[in-house]
């Protein structure tokens, strides 16, 4: 389970049928200073997340238990939204919601 | 299971049901000597009332995870399950730092 920015979605209009109804959307996965680390990924969707969300990403095959058929080839799903991220870092805390900032840009 | 310390405390107010009263927390994956391992930071559930700055054991295996929290439909794949008091390598104490 990782931290992730919310920078896109994907649109695929032909899939398998235990995907109709999911949302796909992209997420970077960033670190404890909020910049980005590793690749970014194909996300499912499970709260309604909108571009430039802070989220919290489930990985593997726990993925799929979030989503409306538990037995679908997803290996990443969107679990909730981040409103306070208190950490030890040298970086801004984040308090209150950080929702739909297009340009990722918040703290 | 993985060595990590505890970088932060994060709160979703917008989550799935299954995340409902478990705290999360920020896991920074460490080498056994301290430093920082390759892996990218990890969100888990804390089952062993860690706080910040604290070194824990972190399991990031998921089935194992799901009977921890006592649900096993829950999207759930991380853990904190101890406080590490010490960690000693080839003999010698690593953790915590003489």
């Amino acid at each position: 389970m990782h931290l992730g920015r919310v920078i896109g979605r994907v649109v695929a209009t032909r899939r398998l049928p235990g995907l109709l109804g999911e949302k796909f959307l992209l997420v970077r996965p960033l670190d404890e200073q909020r910049e980005p680390c590793g690749e970014s990924l194909v996300a499912c969707d499970a709260v309604s997340s909108g571009l430039g969300d802070l989220v919290h990403v489930c990985d593997g095959r726990e993925s799929t238990l979030a989503l409306h058929d538990p037995f679908v080839p997803i290996d990443a799903t969107i679990v909730g939204h981040v409103e306070e991220f208190e950490h030890d870092g040298p970086g801004p805390q984040i308090r209150g919601a950080v929702t739909h900032d297009p340009a990722g840009a918040a703290p | 299971m993985k060595i990590g310390r505890v970088v932060g405390t994060v709160v979703t107010p917008v989550q799935h049901p299954a995340y409902d009263g478990r705290r999360l927390l920020a896991v920074r994956p460490l080498n056994p000597d301290g430093s920082e391992a390759a892996d990218r930071m990890f969100v888990a559930v804390d089952r062993a009332q860690a706080g910040i700055g604290d070194r824990v054991l972190l399991m990031a295996e998921g089935s194992s995870v799901r009977a921890i929290v006592g649900d096993e439909k829950a999207p759930i794949r991380c853990a904190v399950v101890g406080v590490i008091d010490e960690i000693a390598m080839d003999g010698k104490v690593v953790y915590p730092p003489a």
